[in-house]
């Protein structure tokens, strides 16, 4: 096998109920790889995060992961930090808990700072705005230093700045601890600046249809998302939904 | 401070009103004391004359508090159990329901019977009547744990004592606080109810007995002394459980108020 942080080779995935969610899916993700997956409503994209996750177990198929010692860190659509507990104990969660992180653990204060928490580490969630739950959010997911970060959507409910200043956070967060990364959105402009490769997925089953490579070199900054090569490759994404879609 | 004081100025000052109201009508219709006495009649009963009510109010206190705590550990034990699986929820919990609905004055006599001492008895009584709330609350709170949290849970493989302690419980914290509010309640309801069907007279008796005794005897003054102690009591439990409930949700939940 190779450096793959993570393997899914025919995963299939029908639900109790009779529904079909994932069909036939094969990707493979490069060590340090940002894949951004999109597609349109209902067609499992978060359903294919949980199976990698394990959150929920794959009817037909493998999963095949080469990095045991590193625990996967998730970030749900919502923050989901618990409200009787500070930031500080919130973002501490994963390591009181068995999650397996082979002692390469962040401390809770290097993961503050990263998303620049520190002075609210006495403070509990009620009282953040939600761009700084999300930064919360996201310094729990790595605190555990995963080799591999699943992300479901998490900036839908963020204004547009604020999910600009995010997008840039999570670029400056993968720059320095190189993890990769699977980012499920509804948006292909998202998808393409924080992505190497944008994965399109079909309408229920959802299977994977195509996929756009998007040569950029990282950091990527605002000015990014004026180019011909962001617009080309937003183009070329939006022309494979539509092909699904019509 | 003064938020509290401003909540808490209205009702004062209607009582004040409804005192008075009362105290006025009583002089001006001349109306005897055996018959309605005015609130001064009660207060001096209280003052001069409140011994043995006061002896009564601390059994009554203890008949209560002894329920409350009965009714809170076995509710608290059940509800973890139910919490843990449905299938024992399933066996267990119709009987919780039939121990609700029916009335308590019609187990008591039973209790009376089957228990060695007329106090246990009692106090079973009224924790019966507390035990529901306590039980339905937590239950709900305990099942009631947000699904995203469980995933984060399970995906650091946290263990179902993990689950149980750190995420069950914090969530049903507020659920619970509002089934001990309901319960302190009911525990002297149920507490006052199963005094009047033991009728246990003596030093050891508590407010429920001296006011039917006072009944017994017609006066009327310490009737109203007694149920004056007893409403006191309710609102006191009612104010201490709330104040439990600002104390420890305060800092992270919207409701306390």
């Amino acid at each position: 096998m190779s450096n793959t942080p993570v393997e899914l080779h025919n995963v299939g995935k029908v639900y109790a109920n009779g529904i079909a969610a994932l069909t036939d899916i094969q990707l493979h993700l490069n060590p340090a790889e940002i894949v951004a997956v999109v597609g349109p409503s209902g067609c499992g994209k978060s359903t294919l995060l949980r199976l990698i996750a394990g959150l929920e177990a794959p009817t037909t198929g493998r999963i095949a992961f080469t990095s045991t010692a590193s625990a996967i860190g998730y970030i749900f659509q919502e923050p989901t930090l618990l409200p009787w507990a500070t930031v500080e104990e919130n973002i501490a969660l994963p390591l009181k808990l068995k999650v397996p992180y082979g002692g390469e653990a962040l401390t809770v204060a290097k993961a503050l700072s990263m998303v620049d928490m520190t002075e609210f580490a006495g403070v509990y969630p009620r009282e953040l705005s939600g761009g700084m739950k999300m930064r919360t959010a996201m310094a729990r997911a790595l605190v555990t230093n995963p080799k591999l970060l699943l992300l479901d959507e998490p900036f839908a409910a963020i204004d547009e700045i604020a999910r600009f200043q995010l997008d840039d956070r999570l670029i400056a967060l993968w720059q320095h601890r190189q993890f990769a990364a699977v980012f499920v959105t509804h948006s292909i402009f998202e998808a393409v600046y924080l992505a190497h490769r944008v994965v399109v997925m079909s309408k229920r089953p959802g299977r994977i249809i195509g996929e756009a490579v998007v040569e950029a070199a990282y950091p990527r900054s605002i000015n990014f998302r004026t180019t011909q090569e962001y617009l080309a490759c937003c183009a070329e994404v939006t022309e494979l939904l539509r092909q699904e879609v019509s | 401070m003064m938020l509290q004081m401003k909540r808490l100025l209205p009702p004062i000052i209607m009582l004040f009103l409804l005192l008075l109201a009362w105290e006025v009508i009583v002089i001006v219709a001349k109306i005897p004391s055996y018959i309605l006495p005015g609130p001064s009649a009660v207060f001096s009963i209280l003052i001069q004359d409140g011994g043995s009510l006061y002896r009564a109010l601390m059994v009554t206190l203890r008949i209560c508090f002894s329920a409350l705590a009965l009714a809170s550990l076995s509710a608290f034990s059940l509800a973890f159990l139910f919490a843990q699986s449905r299938l024992v929820e399933r066996a267990f919990f119709p009987f919780a329901v039939i121990l609700q609905v029916t009335p308590i004055i019609a187990i008591a006599p039973f209790l009376l019977i089957y228990l060695p001492t007329s106090d246990l008895a009692v106090i079973v009584c009224a924790a019966i009547v507390a035990f529901f709330p306590i039980l339905a609350n937590t239950l709900h709170g305990l099942i009631s744990v947000d699904r995203g949290h469980l995933d984060l849970f399970r995906l650091y493989r946290a263990s179902p004592w993990q689950i149980l302690w750190k995420l069950r419980l914090p969530t049903a914290l507020p659920e619970i606080m509002t089934g001990l509010r309901i319960a302190g309640g009911l525990s002297l309801i149920g507490a006052v109810a199963a005094e009047f069907v033991a009728g246990s007279a003596g030093v050891g008796s508590g407010l429920a007995w001296r006011l039917l005794e006072a009944g017994y005897r017609l006066e009327i003054p310490r009737m109203f002394a007694a149920l004056f102690l007893l409403a006191a009591t309710g609102v006191a439990i009612f104010g201490l459980s709330s104040l439990l409930s600002w104390l420890v949700l305060r800092r992270w939940h919207e409701t306390p108020r």
